[in-house]
C-alpha cells in the first residue's frame, strides 16, 4: 500500500466499517438465498467492497449515487440503510421501494441512491442529467454513477463521457473492472487494456488504480470529487477488481480459468486491508473486532426487520404507475 | 377574433411561457438553442437568448441527452427533451420505457420523471422509411408514461403546457406536415390536463374518432358525409394514453357505431385498443362492429405513388363509415 497522502485513521476505520457491512451483508444474503428464505436473483459483489467504501467516505448525503443491478455494495456504503435493503428483498411493505423494485432497482434519496439500473450501462446518462440540475442551480452536489468493465463497450458510457465532457458536468465514472462482462473476459470483449484510457478520447481526466487498494481508490476519488465540486468537471476512474461469486449466485464460473481464480482469492481486499489496518497500527485488533460485532448484530436486526414486517399488499401493482391511479 | 396562428408559434409561446412561469423548465435537444438556430423548426426560436442556459443544443446523442433528461427529472428540473423525429425515439429507447417510464413504479414512488419527449413525424414529404412513422403505439403499450398527440395549434399549446405540468413522463407527438396550418390561437396561459378529449363535433349517427393527423381527414370527410345526411360525431381524442374512455365510451352509446382513423399502421395500433375497449363495454348497444381506419401494414415507402397508397385515402374514411351505417 501507498503511503502518500494517507487519509488519517478515522477515515481508514470508517471505510472498513464500510467494506464489513458490505461483506457481512453480502453473506447474509447467499446464505438467505441458500436456504431458500430469499428468491431473487442476486449479483454479488463480493470481492469489490474497496471500491465504495473508499469513495463514499469522501461523500454526502446531498451527493448523488447511481448504480447497477451489482450495486448494493455501492448503497450500503452511500449509506442506504440495510434494513430497508432487507425488506425490499423480502418483498415487504417496508421495503425501500416497497418490494416494487427489488435487487436491481433500490432506490433512496434520503442517501442520495437516486437510480439503481438492470441495463448495462443506461445509469451514465442519467447521471448526466443528475449532475447537469446540480449545475444549473449552481449546488456543489456531485454525482457519482458506478459501472462494470462491460458497460464501457456500450454506447450510452461514450455517449455520457462526451456529454459530460462538453458540458463539464461534476460526474465521477467509476468503473469497477471485475474483468468478467457476464461471462466474456476483457481480452474477449475489449479493444484495450485500460479503460480509463478511453478518458482521453474525450478529453476527460482519468485515473487508474487497484480497485482492491482503498487508499489508492480514495486518493484518486479524492481529486476527481474535488474537481467536480469545483467546476472542473467529469473523471473517469477505474478501478480494477474481481467478483468471487459469478455474474449471479448460481454462476459455476467455469469460463474462469482456475488459476485466475485462485489468484483473486488470494488477493481478496477484506482481509488483506484488515491486517493492514492492524500492522500500520491504524487500528487495534479490538477496535475491528467491535467493529465486526456491531455490523454483525446490524445485520440480525435488518433481517428479522425484513422477515417481520408485513408483505406488500397486492394493491400496489396498480399505485406508482402514474402520479394518480389511471 | 385574435389572428390565427400555426402550430409552431404555438409551441414555442407554450414554452416561452412554461419557461417564464417556471424556472426548473429546461430544453435538451440538438440545435434548440439560437446558436444553432433555435429547433430544426424553429419551435424554440428565441428561447436560449431569453433563458440563457437552460436551453441547451445537444450533441446527437440521443441516448445520452434523453437519459440527461430522466436524471434532472428526478432530480427536481422539468425537462422539455426534444427528439427531432420520432423514429430516433428508436435510438433512446430504453431511456424512455425502461426509466423514464418506470422508475415511479420501481421506486415505490420515490422518485419520478416529470419530463417531456417532443417529436414529430408524418409522412408526405417523400421521406422513406425512417424519417415518417406514427409509433405511438410502442410508447402506449408501456404503463407509466402519457402519449399527447394535438392535432391544431390551439391543442399544440395547451396539451403542451398540460404536458410539461404534468408529474408523469409524457411523449408529446406532433405532426409536422401540419405545423405550418393556421389555426385559432390558444388562451395564452392556460394549460389542457392530459387525459382528456374533446368533442370536435357532435352529432347521432356515427362516432368517428381521430387524432393528431387524421383530425384533419376526418373532418373534411365529415362535412362531405353531412351533406349526404350523415350526422357524424367526431372525437380528437388529444392523449391517446390514457384514453378517456368516459367520452368515447358515452358518445358511441348514443351513436351506436364508431370508426377509429390514424395515421399509424393498422395492425397492433391504437385503433384496436380502442376498438376493442368499445366492443368489451358496449357489444349489445353496437349496431355495426367498430372499423378501424389506418396506414397499410408496411414501412413508409419513398416513391409518391407508394407513399400515397400506403397512408389511408378519405375514400376509405367515407367507406368505413358507410360500412358501419349497413347495419
Amino acid at each position: 500500500m501507498t503511503n502518500t497522502e494517507l487519509p488519517d485513521a478515522r477515515t481508514l476505520v470508517a471505510i472498513y466499517r464500510k467494506m464489513a457491512a458490505i461483506k457481512l451483508n453480502d453473506d447474509r444474503f447467499i446464505s438467505q438465498i441458500k436456504a431458500g428464505r430469499l428468491v431473487m436473483p442476486y449479483y454479488s459483489a463480493r470481492g469489490q467492497e474497496c471500491i465504495p467504501a473508499a469513495i463514499s467516505v469522501l461523500l454526502t448525503d446531498a451527493d448523488y449515487l447511481v448504480t447497477i443491478y451489482r450495486g448494493i455494495h455501492d448503497m450500503i456504503a452511500k449509506g442506504v440503510p440495510p434494513k430497508l435493503i432487507w425488506a425490499e428483498l423480502a418483498g415487504r411493505s417496508t421495503g425501500s421501494c416497497k418490494g416494487k423494485g427489488g435487487p436491481m432497482h433500490i432506490t433512496h434519496p434520503q442517501s442520495g441512491c437516486m437510480v439503481t439500473t438492470g441495463v448495462v450501462g443506461a445509469g451514465m446518462p442519467i447521471a448526466c442529467g443528475l449532475a447537469l440540475a446540480a449545475q444549473l442551480r449552481g449546488e456543489k452536489r456531485v454525482t457519482v454513477t458506478n459501472f462494470g468493465d462491460g458497460a464501457a463497450n456500450i454506447g450510452a458510457f461514450h455517449e455520457s463521457l462526451n456529454l459530460a465532457a462538453v458540458w463539464k458536468l461534476p460526474v465521477i465514472f467509476v468503473c469497477q473492472n471485475n474483468r468478467y462482462a457476464e461471462h466474456t473476459s476483457m481480452a474477449k470483449g475489449t479493444s484495450i487494456e485500460r479503460i480509463s484510457e478511453r478518458a482521453r478520447s474525450y478529453n476527460m481526466p482519468s485515473a487508474h488504480v487497484d480497485g482492491n487498494e482503498p487508499v489508492a481508490v480514495h486518493q484518486a476519488a479524492k481529486i476527481a470529487i474535488e474537481r467536480a465540486r469545483g467546476g472542473g468537471g467529469p473523471t473517469l476512474i477505474e478501478a480494477t477488481t474481481f467478483r468471487f461469486n459469478g455474474h449471479l449466485i448460481g454462476d459455476t464460473g467455469e469460463y474462469i480459468p482456475k488459476q485466475e481464480y485462485q489468484a483473486a482469492l488470494a488477493a481478496d481486499p477484506y482481509p488483506r486491508y484488515r491486517n493492514w489496518l492492524l500492522q500500520n497500527k491504524h487500528a487495534t485488533a479490538e477496535e475491528l473486532s467491535t467493529i465486526e460485532t456491531e455490523t454483525a448484530a446490524d445485520v440480525d436486526a435488518a433481517v428479522a426487520f425484513a422477515f417481520d414486517s408485513p408483505l406488500t399488499e397486492v394493491s400496489e401493482i396498480t399505485r406508482d404507475v402514474y402520479a394518480s391511479p389511471a | 377574433m385574435s389572428a390565427p396562428i400555426n402550430t409552431i408559434q404555438a409551441l414555442n409561446w407554450a414554452l416561452d411561457d412554461a419557461m417564464a412561469a417556471d424556472g426548473s423548465v429546461i430544453l435538451l435537444g440538438e440545435e434548440v438553442a439560437d446558436p444553432e438556430g433555435g429547433g430544426i423548426m424553429k419551435v424554440s426560436q428565441g428561447l436560449s437568448t431569453k433563458y440563457g442556459a437552460r436551453v441547451r443544443s445537444t450533441p446527437i446523442s440521443e441516448m445520452a441527452f434523453t437519459g440527461a433528461g430522466v436524471g434532472a427529472a428526478i432530480a427536481g428540473m422539468r425537462p422539455v427533451v426534444e427528439i427531432m423525429l420520432m423514429n430516433f425515439l428508436a435510438v433512446c429507447m430504453d431511456q424512455i420505457t425502461n426509466h423514464a417510464a418506470k422508475l415511479r413504479f420501481m421506486s415505490g414512488g420515490q422518485t419520478h420523471v416529470p419530463m417531456v419527449i417532443r417529436t414529430m413525424t408524418g409522412s408526405g414529404f417523400q421521406t422513406g422509411g425512417q424519417h415518417a412513422d406514427f409509433l405511438e403505439a410502442w410508447f402506449c403499450h408501456t404503463p407509466g408514461i402519457k402519449v399527447a398527440m394535438p392535432s391544431n395549434p390551439a391543442d399544440a399549446y395547451g396539451l403542451l403546457r398540460g404536458a410539461i405540468e404534468d408529474e408523469d413522463p409524457v411523449l408529446f407527438v406532433e405532426h409536422f406536415p401540419s405545423y405550418w396550418n393556421p389555426g385559432a390561437p390558444p388562451a395564452r396561459g392556460k394549460a389542457i390536463a392530459l387525459g382528456k378529449a374533446r368533442i370536435a363535433k357532435a352529432g347521432k349517427d356515427v362516432t368517428l374518432i381521430g387524432y393528431s393527423r387524421s383530425m384533419h381527414d376526418i373532418l373534411s370527410v365529415e362535412k362531405k358525409l353531412g351533406a349526404d345526411g350523415v350526422d357524424c360525431e367526431v372525437i380528437d381524442l388529444r392523449t391517446v394514453s390514457p384514453l378517456d374512455m368516459e367520452t368515447i365510451l358515452t358518445s358511441v352509446s348514443k351513436t351506436g357505431r364508431a370508426v377509429v382513423v390514424h395515421e399509424a399502421v393498422r395492425s397492433f395500433g391504437v385503433g384496436a385498443e380502442v376498438s376493442a375497449r368499445i366492443h368489451e363495454a358496449l357489444f349489445r348497444e353496437l349496431r355495426a362492429p367498430v372499423e378501424r381506419v389506418a396506414s397499410k401494414d408496411s414501412p413508409v415507402p419513398f416513391a409518391k405513388q407508394l407513399e400515397n397508397a400506403y397512408l389511408y385515402s378519405h375514400g376509405d374514411i367515407e367507406g368505413a363509415v358507410r360500412q358501419t351505417l349497413k347495419s
